[in-house]
C-alpha cells in the first residue's frame, strides 16, 4: 500500500504543454549540461596539448552520456525505486568479484574485465548507493529511527569497505558521502548528527594507522608541506598552484598556458584540468565555471524540492550534493587545500566512465523533474 | 506492508527535507566561497609570485659556449685546433631509472667500466638538472644508434660541442699544454658565469698562461623548455665571442727535428731567436699525447704516464733543474775578463788537479786523463778543451759575489719571465743564498765547485738557452717569449734591463773561443763541425749526477745508467751574426760532446736551412 494510492491524481496546469515534458527532458538542466560540456571540451583541447584525439573521444563519451541520460529519464521514478535493490546487489556482487578477479594498474584493482569491455563497479555504486539508501529510507518513518539508521549504515558500508580494499579511497569517501547525504536529508536527528561527527573525529587516528596506505598518507603530508619534496609528491601541487596563480585575473589565453602546454602540470587533462582552466582563463574563467556549477546544483535542488515522492527527494538531493562534493574536492585538491585524491572535475575532466555515471544520475533527476505533478490532499 | 509508511505525513516529510536541503545548500555556498577565496588568493593576491615562478619554470638561460682561441706556429701551422665532438650526457632528474638507462645505453654502444666510474664521480659533483657526460667522442655510427633509440632513452642526450684538438700530438705537449675538464678546486676560483658555456680550462702550458685570452666571451640563449627540459624555442640570444687566436714563435719543423733528435732519451732543448727573444723550439723528452687529457684521461693511462720512470709529464725545459756543468765556463770567463780578475793573456799550468790553501783534498780536472792540460792554458784553451783547473783558479780570484751577480744578469738563478706557468728559478748560489738556505757561511771551496757549474748551482734548460742568447747578442737582455702575436697584433720584445756593457774585445774573445769549441781540432764539440757551411759557437758540459771522490775515476760501466752524468750543450749560430741560441740537456747522456752537441747541430741546421729558404723567397720576389 503506497501513500500515492490514496492521492487524487491531477495534472498540473499547463504541464503537458511544457516543451520537453513528453520527452522527459528538463530543459534548463539540459541547457546547463550542454554549456558545461562544450566548455569542458574547449578546455580539454588545450589541456591535452591541443589534441583532437582526446576531444573527439570525450565528445563521444558525452554523447553516450546524453543518450544514457535520456534513456534513464524515460523510466518513471517508481521504476527506479523498485529496481534500486537489484542494481545495488549487482553492484555489490561485482565489487566482490573485483576483489578476486579485478584488473587494474598502479597497485589498485578497480576494473572487471567483461571480455568486450572493462567495467568499474565502483563507478556504478556512485549512483546505486544513494539510490538504494533513498529507496530504503523513502519507505521509512521520517526522521529515521535508530534501527533504520543502522540498516542504512550497513547498506553504505558494505560497498564502501569493498572499495577501500581496492584501494580507491577517493571514490569510497564520495560514495560514503552520497549515502550519508541521503540519511541527512531524510531528517537524521541532531543527536545522531553530533555523535556521528564526534565518532568521525575519533576515527581519524585509526583511519591513519590501519586503513590508509603509505601513498595516501604521503599525499596528506605533501599537502601540509609541498616544499619538502619538490620533485616528488610535492611537484603536482607546486605546479598546479603555480599554474592557477600565474593565470591571474584574466588568464594567459586559450592554449597559451605555459604550465600546461609545456608539460609542467601533471594529469593536466584529467584530475588537474581546473588548473589549466585557471591558468588560461584566469579567475574570471574559474568564476564562470563555478557559476555554471551553482546553476546546475540550484536547478537540481529545485527538482528535488518539487519531487512528488520521498524517494525522489532523497535521491535527487543526495545526487546533487554528491555532485557538489566532486566539484568542491577537486577544486580544493588542485589548489592545495585538500590532499590529492583521485577525484575528477565533473563534466570537464577527461574520462569516459565518470562522464557516463554522471549522466546516469542526471537521467534520474530528469525523470524526477518530469514526473506527473499531483495535487496532494493536505491533511 | 511497512507500517511506518501508513502513518507517514507527506507534508511533514517534505518540510523536513526542505529544511535539510536548505542547510545543505547554505553549506555548499559557504564551501564554494572558501574555495573561491583560495583561487582569488592564488590568482590575484599572490599572482605576481606565481607568475614569476611560472616564468622561471619555462624560461632558462642557456650559456652559448664561445670557441676557444686557436694557436698557430710562426709559419701559420695549427698547433691547437677546435674540432666538433659529440658526447653523450645524462640528466639524472629526467631519467626514470638511472641504473636501467645505463644498462640500456651500454647494450647499444660501447661503454667501458672506466666510463661509468668517471661518470659516477662526475654525478656526485654536479648541479641538479645539469647534464653529466658519460661518453665523449661518439662515432658517427654510435650517434646514429643513439638517435634511433632516443625515444626509449629518456634523460640521455647527445650534444655537439667544439673540443680542443692538438694535431701534433706529443710534439708540443709541454709548451702548448692542454685543456681539461674543470675540477673542483678550479671551479671555486673561476668566474662561474664566464665558464658557464664550457667545461674545460687550460691546465698547463700556454693554454693555462693565456687562458683569459683564449677563453672568449660566453653568449646566452634564453630558451623556453618543457618540464622534461626539452627546448621548445629560443626566445632571445646573444652570440658568444670567440677567444683570441695566438701565434707563437715556435716552429713546427724545428720542434719536430728537435723532438726526433732525442731518439727516446730523456732531456730537454730550448732554442731562442736571439733578435727577439722568441722561443723557436721547446722540447721536453719524452713527451705524451695532450689529446688524452682533453676529455678526461682514463685512470690507467694516467697512472702509466705518472709512474713511468721517464717522467713524461715533467716539463724539463722550465721545471728541470740541473747543474749546468762546463756550459757556464764561457760566461764565467767573460765575467773574469770584465772584472779584470784575469786578462786575455793570463795562463796557468794545469797538473790535472788543484789544491787550495789549507785544504788537503784536491779538486780534480774532470776533462783530462792523468796529467792535465799542461802548460800555457789560457781562457780560450780552457774553454775549448774545457779545463777545470783554470776555472778553479780564476773563480777564486774573481770571487763568488761577482760571479753570482753577473750570472744573474745573464738569466741564471732567477725566473726568466717566460710566458708559461710553472717555471722554476734554478739556483745561482751566493753568500746570501747559502746563509738563507743552509744557514752556513760561504767557503772558497763552494766557489770552486760553482766555477765548473757544479756544487749548489742549478739551471733550467731554458736558462741555459737564455744565457747563450745573451752572450751571443753581446749583452742584450731580452725576456724569452713564446707568443709572437695576439689576434694579429705582434707582441713587443721585452728588454728586462738595459744591455750588459762589456768591452767588445772580451765578447769577441769569448765568441771566438766558443766557435773553436766546435771548429778547432782540439775543441770538445769538434765532432759536429763536419760539413758545416756556417759557424757554430758552443760549449759542452757534463753534470755529475752522483759525486765521485777525487781518488775515484768515473766509470760508466760500473754504475747504473740512471746515475750516468747528464750531457749538456749550449750554442749559438751563426757566429758572425748570431740568430739562434740553443740550450739543451740529455739526461744520463754522459758526454755533452757526443750526446748533446749533435742534437744542437741538427736543430741549428734545420733553422739555417729554413732561413736560407726564406731569404731565397725574398730574393726571388
Amino acid at each position: 500500500m503506497y501513500t500515492n494510492d490514496f492521492v487524487r491524481v491531477m495534472q498540473s496546469p499547463g504541464g503537458e504543454r511544457r516543451r520537453g515534458r513528453s520527452m522527459h527532458i528538463d530543459i534548463p538542466l539540459l541547457m546547463i549540461l550542454i554549456a558545461l560540456c562544450i566548455g569542458g571540451l574547449i578546455v580539454l583541447y588545450s589541456a591535452s596539448g591541443q589534441s583532437l584525439f582526446y576531444v573527439k573521444r570525450q565528445g563521444l563519451f558525452m554523447l553516450t552520456g546524453f543518450i544514457a541520460m535520456i534513456a534513464v529519464a524515460q523510466f518513471p521514478v517508481r521504476f527506479w525505486e523498485r529496481w534500486a535493490v537489484l542494481i545495488y546487489c549487482i553492484g555489490l556482487i561485482s565489487l566482490i568479484f573485483v576483489l578476486f578477479f579485478g584488473v587494474g594498474a598502479k597497485g589498485a584493482q578497480r576494473w572487471l574485465d567483461l571480455g568486450f569491455t572493462r567495467f568499474q563497479p565502483s563507478e556504478l555504486m556512485k549512483v546505486a548507493v544513494p539510490m538504494m539508501v533513498s529507496a530504503y529510507l523513502g519507505k521509512r518513518y521520517i526522521p529515521p529511527k535508530f534501527g533504520h539508521i543502522l540498516a542504512t549504515l550497513a547498506l553504505i558500508f558494505m560497498p564502501v569497505l569493498l572499495i577501500v580494499k581496492q584501494p580507491d579511497l577517493g571514490t569510497a569517501i564520495l560514495i560514503f558521502a552520497s549515502g550519508c547525504f541521503a540519511l541527512f536529508l531524510a531528517g537524521l536527528r541532531k543527536r545522531y548528527l553530533i555523535s556521528a561527527f564526534l565518532m568521525a573525529l575519533a576515527a581519524i587516528p585509526s583511519l591513519w594507522f590501519f586503513v590508509m596506505r603509505d601513498y595516501q598518507k604521503q599525499r596528506v603530508l605533501t599537502l601540509l608541506s609541498p616544499e619538502e619534496d619538490k620533485l616528488g609528491a610535492g611537484w603536482n601541487i607546486i605546479q598546479s598552484t603555480t599554474a592557477i596563480g600565474s593565470g591571474g585575473l584574466n588568464g594567459k589565453g586559450w592554449t597559451l598556458g605555459t604550465q600546461s602546454q609545456l608539460n609542467f602540470l601533471p594529469e593536466s587533462h584529467t584530475d588537474f584540468i581546473i588548473a589549466v582552466l585557471a591558468e588560461e582563463f584566469g579567475l574570471i574563467g574559474v568564476l564562470t565555471l563555478c557559476t555554471a556549477y551553482l546553476l546546475l546544483i540550484g536547478r537540481c535542488m529545485v527538482i528535488a524540492l518539487n519531487s512528488q515522492s520521498q524517494f525522489g527527494r532523497l535521491i535527487a538531493g543526495s545526487l546533487t550534493l554528491t555532485f557538489f562534493i566532486y566539484v568542491f574536492v577537486n577544486m580544493s585538491m588542485v589548489s592545495g587545500i585538500l590532499p590529492v585524491v583521485g577525484v575528477p572535475l565533473p563534466l570537464i575532466s577527461y574520462g569516459g566512465t565518470a562522464i557516463v555515471t554522471l549522466f546516469l544520475g542526471f537521467g534520474i533527476l530528469m525523470a524526477i523533474s518530469t514526473e506527473p505533478k499531483r495535487i496532494r490532499i493536505e491533511l | 506492508m511497512i507500517d511506518n509508511a501508513a502513518f507517514s505525513d507527506p507534508a511533514r516529510d517534505r518540510r523536513i527535507f526542505t529544511g535539510r536541503l536548505l542547510i545543505a545548500g547554505l553549506l555548499a555556498i559557504v564551501l564554494t566561497s572558501a574555495v573561491l577565496y583560495r583561487y582569488f588568493d592564488l590568482q590575484v593576491t599572490q599572482h605576481q609570485d606565481f607568475a614569476t615562478h611560472s616564468d622561471n619554470n619555462r624560461v632558462h638561460v642557456r650559456p652559448a659556449a664561445p670557441s676557444r682561441g686557436l694557436i698557430y706556429d710562426r709559419n701559420g701551422k695549427l698547433l691547437a685546433d677546435n674540432r666538433p665532438s659529440y658526447s653523450l650526457s645524462i640528466i639524472r632528474e629526467r631519467s626514470v631509472n638511472l641504473e636501467q638507462l645505463l644498462q640500456q645505453i651500454s647494450s647499444l654502444i660501447d661503454i667501458s667500466s672506466d666510463d661509468i666510474e668517471r661518470f659516477e664521480k662526475r654525478l656526485t659533483r654536479r648541479k641538479p638538472y645539469e647534464p653529466t657526460p658519460l661518453r665523449f667522442n661518439l662515432s658517427e655510427q654510435e650517434r646514429g644508434i643513439l638517435a634511433v633509440n632516443g625515444y626509449r632513452l629518456d634523460g640521455a642526450e647527445v650534444t655537439a660541442r667544439l673540443t680542443r684538438f692538438y694535431p701534433n700530438a706529443e710534439l708540443f705537449a709541454h709548451v702548448i699544454g692542454y685543456v681539461g675538464r674543470i675540477n673542483e678546486r678550479e671551479s671555486q676560483q673561476i668566474d662561474s658565469v664566464a665558464y658557464s658555456g664550457t667545461d674545460s680550462i687550460g691546465k698547463i702550458g700556454l693554454e693555462k698562461y693565456y687562458e683569459d685570452q683564449l677563453l672568449g666571451t660566453v653568449g646566452t640563449e634564453h630558451v623556453e623548455t618543457n618540464a622534461r627540459g626539452r627546448v621548445m624555442r629560443i626566445l632571445e640570444n646573444v652570440s658568444p665571442l670567440p677567444g683570441t687566436n695566438l701565434t707563437v714563435h715556435l716552429d713546427s719543423n724545428l720542434q719536430r727535428v728537435a723532438h726526433k733528435a732525442f731518439k727516446g732519451d730523456r732531456g730537454a732543448l730550448v732554442a731562442i731567436d736571439i733578435k727577439t727573444g722568441g722561443i723557436l723550439s721547446m722540447v721536453s723528452a719524452p713527451s705524451y699525447d695532450p689529446n688524452l687529457f682533453v676529455s678526461g684521461i682514463s685512470q690507467t693511462n694516467y697512472n702509466q704516464l705518472l709512474h713511468s720512470p721517464d717522467r713524461p709529464l715533467f716539463d724539463r725545459t722550465i721545471r728541470g733543474q740541473y747543474p749546468p756543468g762546463s756550459t757556464i765556463k764561457p760566461l764565467f770567463g767573460l765575467i773574469g775578463l770584465h772584472n779584470n780578475s784575469i786578462s786575455m793573456d793570463y795562463s796557468i799550468e794545469d797538473p790535472g788537479y788543484f789544491f787550495m790553501e789549507g785544504i788537503e783534498r784536491p779538486w780534480r780536472d774532470h776533462n783530462s786523463k792523468r796529467g792535465g792540460h799542461g802548460k800555457g792554458v789560457d781562457l780560450a784553451k780552457a774553454i775549448i778543451e774545457s779545463c777545470d783547473v783554470f776555472f778553479y783558479k780564476m773563480s777564486v780570484k774573481t770571487g763568488i759575489d761577482l760571479l753570482s751577480s753577473y750570472s744573474e744578469m745573464f738569466g741564471l738563478g732567477n725566473l726568466t719571465g717566460i710566458d708559461m706557468p710553472g717555471e722554476r728559478p734554478g739556483i745561482m748560489p751566493s753568500r746570501e743564498w747559502k746563509q738563507g738556505a743552509r744557514q752556513e757561511a760561504w767557503f772558497n771551496g763552494d766557489t770552486i765547485n760553482v766555477s765548473i757549474g757544479q756544487g749548489f748551482m742549478l739551471t733550467t734548460p731554458l736558462q741555459l738557452a737564455v744565457m747563450s742568447a745573451r752572450i751571443a747578442s753581446r749583452g742584450k737582455v731580452l725576456q724569452p717569449q713564446l707568443v709572437k702575436s695576439i689576434n694579429g697584433t705582434a707582441t713587443q720584445a721585452v728588454e728586462s734591463r738595459e744591455p750588459i756593457t762589456i768591452n767588445d774585445e772580451y765578447w769577441d774573445y769569448v765568441h771566438r773561443a766558443m766557435r773553436d769549441v766546435v771548429h778547432a781540432p782540439r775543441g770538445t764539440a769538434k765532432g759536429i763541425s763536419r760539413g758545416l757551411d756556417y759557424e757554430i759557437a758552443g760549449k759542452t758540459g757534463t753534470a755529475q749526477v752522483i759525486s765521485i771522490s777525487a781518488e775515484e775515476e768515473y766509470d760508466s760501466s760500473k754504475i747504473d745508467k740512471s746515475q750516468w752524468d747528464h750531457a749538456l750543450f749550449v750554442a749559438f749560430a751563426p757566429v758572425n751574426d748570431p740568430q739562434i741560441a740553443v740550450g739543451l740537456i740529455v739526461e744520463n747522456g754522459e758526454h755533452g760532446s757526443s750526446a748533446a752537441a749533435p742534437i744542437a747541430r741538427l736543430v741549428i741546421d734545420e733553422y739555417m736551412k729554413s732561413k736560407s729558404k726564406q731569404s731565397q723567397v725574398i730574393a726571388n720576389k
